[in-house]
């Protein structure tokens, strides 16, 4: 659905050339939903715009169902904007429209017919739960429901493709649950290729199929969101996943592992019958699980203890319950 | 004292305030009215041509910011002179109320500009940025998100505008307008009656509360940004 062919994008700035995107190359199939994570200044809110050219990329290619957004002519490109729809972290809504006007704004953009774009903007209003503030204006609404004003917006024309440029960034942990729940179902029903942008792995844990690691401006690491929570290449990642764990681990003398839970039975006390089973004792540094329907998500942090032989029993232990761990070193 | 006030409005003079009063406000209304006709696209052309703006164009941006400058720059009393033969030939004459209107009118201009100018300005990039995401063409985006997100500002700024526009009035009495101003000039400096040029003065400063109140409350009710 998208690709991009090693994207660049500087930009000059007093102090000389800046590169904030440096040879991207993603493929972003349909009905994904994408992840792309990074800290501040990665470069990722500068790669959502490369891929409806709100930026233009310095050199490389990005490829909308196979054709090159750059090649387009200004009227195809705005065209081409109508069924790729933007959210963004600040919302970016019309301070001085009401939520159903709002709503109605692309669709005007588009020449619907009014009547038309009122009855298809309530509807959408209703989808996203709002159909009770459609007159209010966005300084009356909070800001999970400017977002979903936002989000119902975003669907109006129709989209093949949302960009989210860190929705949930300035939303409580509550509100990001369920806006990001209400994009889940957005892809699920509509069919609607979702990007994200964070810098939250709790957001690409919680709805993304795929995550691109950012950092420098290029992709560290790119993959299934399993395979790149369960085993972490780039030192990037890591730190994504753990950001406590260097802090954690530093000046520790005795061996730390991370153990990952991947949808065990929560209802086996997998720490206690290590404990008992291998006959030692094992100190839990840290832990951030949930429970999802009957199984165990999320990691653990362990502090091994010193005796070789304990830990060849624990690492047996784990594997034979095919429990995925790996060791952690504060040092790197 | 007594005497003064009997002859504030002896000789009928009521009829005469009103008069100016209406006068006034007609060279007021139609002078602030036409400047934006004219202010509010030269406004949009200054916001829209600045770099990193919607259409930048620099030649053109620089041109016009020059042109706008320099009419400014130049006194109004001054100008008003200078333009004398334009207005002759637009207004068909130099002297009385349209051709005052008419310098008023292309000493407001380049304000208008700046202040609408201005107001754009105000409007969160975010938005606009939103709205281009959409596949807004810069028509859709003036007409449809700058104008109307700018509106509160534009209302303060035509409040400021209008205000300003009505403290040049008095200046007719140079080439033979009316107004309040003309009469506060023509019977307190060359008849010797300081009275009326108090009560032009009082009904001046009237005029512009009311404009400036009322304008300002206008912004306010408008604005959706506040919560009533």
């Amino acid at each position: 659905m998208i690709e991009l062919q090693n994207v660049c994008k500087a930009f000059d700035t007093v102090s000389g050339s800046v590169e904030a995107v440096r040879n991207v190359s993603l493929k972003i199939e349909k009905g994904d939903i994408f992840g792309i994570i990074g800290l501040s200044g990665a470069g990722k809110s500068t790669l959502v715009r490369c891929i409806n050219l709100l930026e233009r990329p310095t050199s490389g290619k990005v490829l909308f169902k196979g054709v090159d957004m750059s090649s387009l002519s200004k009227k195809e490109l705005l065209k081409t904007r109508h069924s790729m729809s933007m959210i963004f972290q600040g919302f970016n809504l019309l301070e001085q429209r009401t939520a159903l006007r709002n709503v109605c704004y692309p669709m005007e953009i588009i020449g619907t017919p009014k009547k038309a774009a009122v009855e298809k903007a309530r509807e959408l209003l209703k989808t996203v739960d709002l159909e009770d503030r459609m007159n209010s204006f966005p300084s009356q609404l909070s800001g999970g429901q400017k977002q979903r004003v936002a989000i119902a917006r975003a669907l109006a024309s129709d989209p093949e493709v949302l960009l989210c440029d860190e929705a949930t960034s300035a939303l409580d942990p509550k509100t990001t649950r369920s806006i990001l729940e209400l994009l889940q179902e957005i892809n699920k029903k509509l069919g609607v290729t979702i990007v994200v942008i964070t810098h939250e792995m709790k957001v690409v844990e919680q709805i993304c199929n795929k995550v691109a690691v950012l950092d420098g401006g290029t992709v560290v690491e790119t993959g299934l969101v399993r395979d790149v929570f369960l085993s972490p290449k780039s030192q990037m990642a890591k730190t994504l996943i753990l950001p406590q764990g260097n802090e954690i681990t530093r000046n520790m003398s005795s061996r730390t592992i991370r153990v990952v839970f991947d949808g065990q039975e929560s209802s086996e006390p997998v720490i206690s019958n290590l404990s008992l089973e291998c006959h030692t004792a094992v100190n839990i540094l840290g832990a951030d699980t949930k429970n999802i329907s009957g199984k165990a998500y999320g990691q653990m942090l362990l502090q091994l203890p010193d005796d070789p032989s304990s830990v060849t029993r624990i690492f047996n232990y784990l594997t034979d319950r095919g429990i995925k761990f790996e060791e952690v070193s504060g040092d790197e | 004292m007594s005497e003064f006030f009997q002859n504030l409005f002896a000789n009928g003079m009521g009829s005469t305030y009103l008069e100016a009063i209406l006068t006034t406000l007609k060279i007021t209304v139609l002078s602030t009215s036409i400047s934006y006709i004219v202010g509010i696209p030269l406004g949009v052309l200054l916001y829209g041509t600045s770099s990193g703006s919607i259409f930048p164009n620099k030649p053109v941006n620089a041109v016009l910011g020059f042109i706008v400058n320099m009419i400014r720059s130049i006194p109004f009393i001054i100008l008003l002179v200078m333009i004398q033969p334009i207005s002759k030939i637009v207004m068909g004459t130099k002297i009385g109320d349209n051709a005052f209107i008419f310098y008023l009118v292309v000493a407001a201009i380049p304000f208008v500009a700046r202040m609408v100018e201005s107001s754009l300005k105000e409007v969160d990039p975010g938005v606009i940025e939103a709205a281009n995401s959409m596949g807004s063409n810069n028509f859709q985006l003036i007409t449809k998100v700058l104008l109307p997100e700018a509106k509160p500002s534009l209302i303060i700024g035509g409040a400021i505008a209008a205000t300003t526009i009505l403290g040049y009035t008095p200046m007719t009495y140079l080439i033979a307008g009316g107004g309040l101003g003309q009469l506060a000039i023509q019977y307190g400096l060359y008849r010797f009656q300081p009275q009326v040029m108090y009560i032009s003065s009082i009904l001046l400063i009237i005029l512009v509360q009311i404009m400036q109140e009322g304008l300002s409350f206008l912004a306010k009710k408008l604005d959706k940004r506040i919560r009533h």
